[in-house]
């Protein structure tokens, strides 16, 4: 494997965990400012990519569908959080796993209602297609370079965010106590739906700019969903650095994970038995990666006890 | 006094109602055929495909007493089971068609086959069901698994890959693919991978492409999977020939992969340029009733209950030898053209080599030649069937 290989792994790695990121950091939000586990945080990814690919197709502009999916998923965001997730945060996780669990079958089914059954077309933009040609000779692909610059001014921007400005220090206060935020006059339900909605925008962004080179179908957000839980527990439920720093390991391991076990394990059996059970390896590691994590550290890598 | 009224009001309209039910219900089917399909869900494209190509049959066929229960099994194999137990005891079905996946008709077929039931395969046709596990009740009106990969392997070598980079998911169905593409390839390896059953993310593989000095490109990677690898292909930069079997390259997939797929070529034992009148029947009434243009699957379905009306029109489904005589004939104009099973009762058939091409906005295929012509599967060997 040549160095050009790897540091171009790594480069897919670090976009792979940007974009678990931006689910990873509203999911998080969520779970810390409410004490809510949202499972409909997947179906906000699924809105946003076929909102996007609907105003794609109809407009025929990329940054137009973009805006649109973060709209649309804000807005999507703050119905559910009217209509439902409100009556949810008074009780235990049990009946919120199971409320939205519901939300993820209607917006299925619902989305087909609109859609259809078949994939969407969504593609990126022709300025964006190709390759780009990095520093030592690195051919990178464009859209994903863009993804990976996305990511992080979004990090650097929800960061600011919530450090520097009064709904942020209002967002800090809620994650760390509730009831004592309601008892000083913070209208606690606008803040809630605030959160949540911005929430919701992040994961329809990150929907939009994935479904631009993969597919836009029904179902598309319960894997990425699971991944996205997979981050939170490993940087401490809550903590949006944590997410980053945890989207970033997990994306990091799983594709330098798929590509090295193989080579790997080719220098002590023969290369297809090496395929076969790297392959499958491969596909622990993330959840390897979590428990020897939370061997060391029970609450993730920035969790509060 | 009033409510009275009421109450006699509504007893009549309840007893109307009973009898208007009872004028209406249709006169006894002679044939009930329980269609299992994902109609929920991934993959529900392709179930959609499989029900519309079927009942398009069906329809065109008129009043020949079959009558169609259709279930949706949500790509989940305990709900297969459930619900092929459910049309066999409590529907009491003939037959049981519809199932796409491998899985779940691993799951479903031999029982159905053991409680006396005819099934026939509009799609998945596991390795397990074609050999020793043959049945006489179980037919496959599509392929056996390795069939199409098989074909891609013959092409590959036929169009003068010598050093194929290969690839598909780490799941029975992606071993079979690449085990059948392995068997009719004659050429040099430059990498096989297995990929994540459910991966959406294909840069890791497309950078092993880019440094593995491969001259080609085989994969298999069915639904949401090929389109994903298509796209992060096409945006990579690298300019290889890529030949893979039709799942990734078929009607309900094409529109939504865009000008990635132009220039693939796939093979399939299917085409809509097929020329015969039942195929371009076939392809002009299937628009006319739903839409869009047919697929893959669509067809299979459609040939699936072409060969059930044949038989019907043949034999009584409650004598078993000949029905299933009936069914073996398969005497039914398929839209392949020539039609015919072998021992192991999986089709003996011609597999052609598509090219991805543009008709107005509509990306489609187009048949380049022939990978290899009536091609069996290996398994029947092992058949004791004759």
């Amino acid at each position: 494997m040549s160095v050009i290989l790897l540091i171009e792994q790594i480069l897919n790695g670090l976009q792979f965990g940007v974009m678990l990121f931006l689910m990873a950091a509203g999911l998080t939000l969520i779970f810390g400012v409410m004490g809510l586990i949202n499972l409909a945080h997947g179906s906000l990814y699924m809105v946003g990519a076929f909102v996007a690919a609907a105003v794609a197709a109809w407009s025929g502009s990329f940054l137009l569908a973009l805006a649109a999916s973060l709209v649309a998923a804000a807005m999507f965001g703050a119905l559910i959080e009217l209509t439902v997730i409100r009556r949810l945060y008074a009780r235990d996780h049990l009946d919120q796993v199971l409320a939205t669990f519901a939300l993820i079958l209607i917006f299925s089914e619902a989305t087909r209602w609109v859609f259809g059954s078949f994939p969407l077309f969504l593609d990126t933009p022709a300025w964006l297609s190709g390759t780009v040609i990095l520093p030592f000779g690195i051919q990178y692909s464009a859209y994903r370079l863009a993804i990976i610059i996305v990511g992080l001014v979004v990090a650097l921007g929800l960061f600011l965010l919530i450090t520097r400005t009064r709904v942020g220090m209002r967002i800090r206060a809620g994650d760390s106590d509730r009831e004592m935020i309601a008892a000083l006059g913070v209208d606690i339900s606008v803040l809630y739906t605030l959160v949540f909605a911005l929430g919701a925008a992040l994961a329809g962004l990150s929907g939009a700019l994935v479904g631009a080179i993969q597919s836009v179908e029904v179902g598309m957000g319960e894997p990425v969903l699971i991944l996205a839980f997979v981050v939170i527990v490993i940087g401490g439920i809550g903590s949006i650095k944590g997410a980053l720093l945890g989207a970033i390991l997990v994306g990091l391991t799983d594709t330098l994970g798929r590509t090295l076990l193989p080579v790997l394990l080719s220098t002590v059996m023969d290369a297809s038995a090496a395929t076969a059970v790297g392959s499958a390896l491969a596909s622990m590691l993330i959840y390897i990666l979590m428990a020897g994590v939370l061997l060391f550290k029970p609450t993730g890598l920035f969790g509060t006890a | 006094m009033k409510n009275g009224m009421a109450r006699k009001a509504f007893r009549a309209l309840c007893a109307g109602t009973a009898l208007a039910l009872a004028l209406s219900a249709p006169a006894m089917a002679d044939v009930k055929v329980g269609l299992i399909t994902t109609l929920t869900g991934g993959g529900a494209g392709i179930g959609a495909d499989i029900r519309d190509g079927f009942m398009l049959a069906i329809d065109q066929a008129g009043d020949v007493g079959v009558e169609v229960v259709i279930e949706d099994d949500q790509r989940k194999p305990d709900i297969a089971v459930q619900l092929s137990d459910k049309l066999i005891q409590s529907e009491k079905v003939d037959i049981l068609t519809g199932i796409i996946w491998s899985n779940l008709a691993l799951a479903v077929i031999p029982s159905a086959t053991a409680q006396g039931k005819f099934y026939l395969s509009p799609n998945a046709g596991p390795t397990q069901l074609a050999g020793r596990r043959c049945h006489p009740n179980y037919f496959n009106v599509a392929w056996q698994n390795d069939n199409l990969h098989e074909a891609a392997g013959a092409h590959a070598t036929a169009s003068g890959f010598k050093n194929a980079f290969i690839l598909a998911p780490n799941y029975p169905a992606g071993q079979d693919a690449l085990k059948g593409f392995k068997r009719m390839y004659e050429g040099e390896l430059a990498g096989e991978l297995y990929t994540k059953l459910g991966q959406t993310d294909y840069a890791a593989e497309i950078a092993q492409i880019r440094a593995s000095g491969a001259d080609g490109i085989y994969f298999f990677l069915p639904g949401g999977m090929g389109i994903s690898f298509l796209k992060q292909f096409a945006g990579s930069g690298i300019d290889l020939p890529i030949v893979g079997p039709a799942f990734s390259f078929d009607q309900g997939i094409l529109q939504a992969v865009g000008e990635a797929a132009l220039g693939v070529q796939n093979t399939s034992q299917w085409s809509k340029d097929i020329d015969n009148a039942a195929n371009a029947a076939f392809v002009e009434s299937f628009q006319a009733a739903y839409g869009r243009l047919p697929s893959l699957y669509a067809s299979q379905s459609f040939d699936t209950a072409n060969l059930i009306l044949s038989a019907v029109a043949k034999a009584d489904v409650n004598d078993q030898d000949a029905f299933r005589a009936a069914l073996k004939a398969a005497e039914f104009a398929s839209v392949r053209g020539d039609f015919k099973f072998g021992n192991n009762q999986h089709p003996i058939q011609d597999i052609y080599v598509r090219e991805v091409i543009q008709e107005g906005d509509v990306f489609t295929n187009k048949i380049i030649g022939t990978a290899m012509t009536d091609h069996q599967d290996v398994y029947a060997a092992d058949c004791a069937l004759n």
